[in-house]
């Protein structure tokens, strides 16, 4: 593994926080601030462009600017340090570095590039028709049944069937996933008792995932096999390949299954939200847009800067943690008019829950378009959603999302 | 300063003054021209923010790279020579007017 910056080696160091720069004795990663982040943010957006964080001796972005500014800058604030709290220059990784989430270019360029071809919009059509026949039967038998579970019989089943097999992994234990992914995206944050216990719990799922990513296990024809297919024309390694598998698995499941989840709920608190989509079930995309907005599912998330630089004004040393509230930019009323109001109707796009910059994700696509299947498909089906009690809200560092979601819904009558 | 000049598919033209460095896209998305959808934020993800260059702007820019030659080929209208994804293109210095086409649609 290449170092970038010695430890011993920080080229000056600042009293931290500089004068002037407010600092809080805040814990993002407490389970008050995940039950209800918002206000939080807001106290943060509030106390300046740059906050300080006591508690694990990092700043702090959270307006809408400035969290662009530093996610469009990847040679000032970069990823090989790793995205979350652990500086990879300095400490000890709990797993290898992704070489696609964590590598800076050029190296990231050329995984970046493989996934685009494999991500695209082009290769997604072929797969549009299978995905709306799922959300078909699966809405169906929500229907059939009345009283549902939003998260069991849709948010969950339908990325686990249709992404699982677009990826082309065995159809039996396909459960282990979603642990697997908790953990991923625990490790983003401290190692606090959420994430300790998490990892005392993944049980069998490291080694199933481990098996589900190797070449003979994997379908000829998803995207498992077009990465090893990349590694055969010699564009990435074959270990490579392995480990994209793996990180497309841990990225892209957890993440659309909570988005979903989010919409679902979202739309059961605002029945006017949700007649304007069954009015016109066309407002899908838009509406999950709205959703990535509104609630994101990914929080925050780190950078590190590369060398001294400034930073709203303030001077940051090398080799410092920045952490990047994209939840918070994409509630900022600088940028946004009446940011805490759900509207399906908003133009939502240019908002960061996917990112920005180089590393804004990579399956962003599919996600929009299970998405929009899903919501589409129930809308136009679907005559009300009524939330049967409050939905379960799962606890991780950096995702939100929710685990059960009590629900009756009513077929249209055609 | 330079000048983008974006011409929407009906014709209709708006110049907007920029700094050297002004990324193309955002700089529209900023302006509120319509035309350019830019689902995916600038990530080369989408292919929704096409635009054809002039000829005399065209060589003003970098070369296209592998990952927009793949979305490229993702492109809602036809793809022409002058074909490119704005979301790519950063104003480079020395040229005074640029001129993009917007197509009529973006999928
Ligand atoms: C709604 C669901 C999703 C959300 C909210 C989401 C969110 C994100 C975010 C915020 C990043 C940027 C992290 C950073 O800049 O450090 C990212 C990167 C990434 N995502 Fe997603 N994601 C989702 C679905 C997916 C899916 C379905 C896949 C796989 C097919 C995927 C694969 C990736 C990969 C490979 C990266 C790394 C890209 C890079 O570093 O160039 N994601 N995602
Ligand atoms: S904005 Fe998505 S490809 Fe340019």
């Amino acid at each position: 593994m290449k170092f970038q910056q010695q430890p011993e080696s920080r080229s000056h160091s600042y009293p931290v926080p500089v004068e002037g720069v407010t600092s809080l004795d805040f814990d993002p990663y407490a389970s008050e601030v995940l039950r209800d982040p918002y206000p939080h943010y807001e106290m943060m957006r509030e106390a300046g462009p740059i906050v300080w964080l006591e508690k694990y001796g990092v700043y702090a972005v959270t307006r809408y600017d400035s969290v662009r500014n530093v996610l469009t800058d990847p040679e000032t604030y970069c990823s090989s340090a790793g995205v979350g709290l652990t500086n990879f220059h300095t400490e000890e990784p709990w797993r290898q570095p992704s070489i696609i989430l964590e590598v800076d270019p050029p190296e990231h360029t050329k995984t970046r590039a493989v996934f685009t071809r494999i991500l695209s919009p082009r290769a997604l059509k072929k797969l549009t028709s299978t995905f709306e026949a799922q959300a078909e039967l699966m809405v169906d038998r929500m229907i059939e049944k009345g009283v549902c579970d939003g998260v069991k019989d849709l948010a969950d089943a339908f990325p686990i069937k249709v992404f699982g097999d677009a990826v082309g992994v065995p159809k039996d234990g396909r459960e282990h996933l979603l642990p697997y992914g908790d953990m991923v995206f625990n490790a983003f944050g401290p190692a606090n008792d959420r994430f300790k216990e998490c990892l005392a719990n993944l049980g069998p799922a490291t080694e199933w995932i481990t098996n589900a990513c190797q070449r003979e296990n994997l379908t000829s024809d998803g995207f498992g096999a077009e990465l090893y297919a990349a590694a055969d024309a010699g564009d990435i390694s074959h270990e490579d390949a392995g480990m994209l598998v793996r990180t497309t698995l841990s990225a892209g499941l957890d993440t659309t299954i909570f988005t979903m989840g989010n919409a679902l709920v979202n739309l059961g608190r605002n029945p006017d939200q949700w007649a304007v989509l069954r009015d016109d079930p066309k407002r899908a995309r838009a509406t999950i847009e709205e959703v990535l907005r509104y609630d994101s599912t990914f929080h925050s998330f780190y950078r590190t800067t590369t060398k001294e630089t400034e930073l709203e004004g303030v001077p940051l040393a090398r080799e410092q943690k920045v952490l990047v509230f994209v939840a918070s930019a994409n509630r900022d009323p600088r940028h946004w008019a009446d940011p805490d109001r759900f509207d399906v109707l908003r133009k939502a796009t240019g908002n960061m829950g996917f990112g920005a910059g180089i590393h804004g994700c990579a399956g962003q696509m599919i996600a929009r378009m299970e998405g929009e299947i899903a919501l589409r498909t129930l809308a136009s089906k679907v005559e009300s959603i009524e939330l049967l009690g409050e939905p379960i809200l799962h606890f991780n560092n950096t995702v939100r999302g929710y685990t059960s979601m009590p629900m009756r819904v009513t077929a249209k009558k055609h | 300063m330079p000048t983008i000049t974006y011409e929407l598919a009906d014709g209709t033209r708006t110049d907007i003054k920029v700094d050297v460095g002004a990324n193309v896209m955002r700089t529209a998305i900023d302006a509120d021209i319509p035309g350019i959808v830019a689902e995916c934020g600038g990530a080369a993800m989408c292919a929704t923010c096409h635009v054809y260059l002039e000829k005399d702007s065209a060589s003003a820019f970098t070369t296209i790279s592998d990952v927009e030659e793949e979305m490229l080929e993702c492109v809602a209208e036809d793809r022409q020579p002058e074909s490119r994804l704005s979301c790519q293109l950063y104003v480079p210095e020395g040229i005074e007017q640029i001129i993009v086409r917007l197509p009529e649609t973006q999928g």
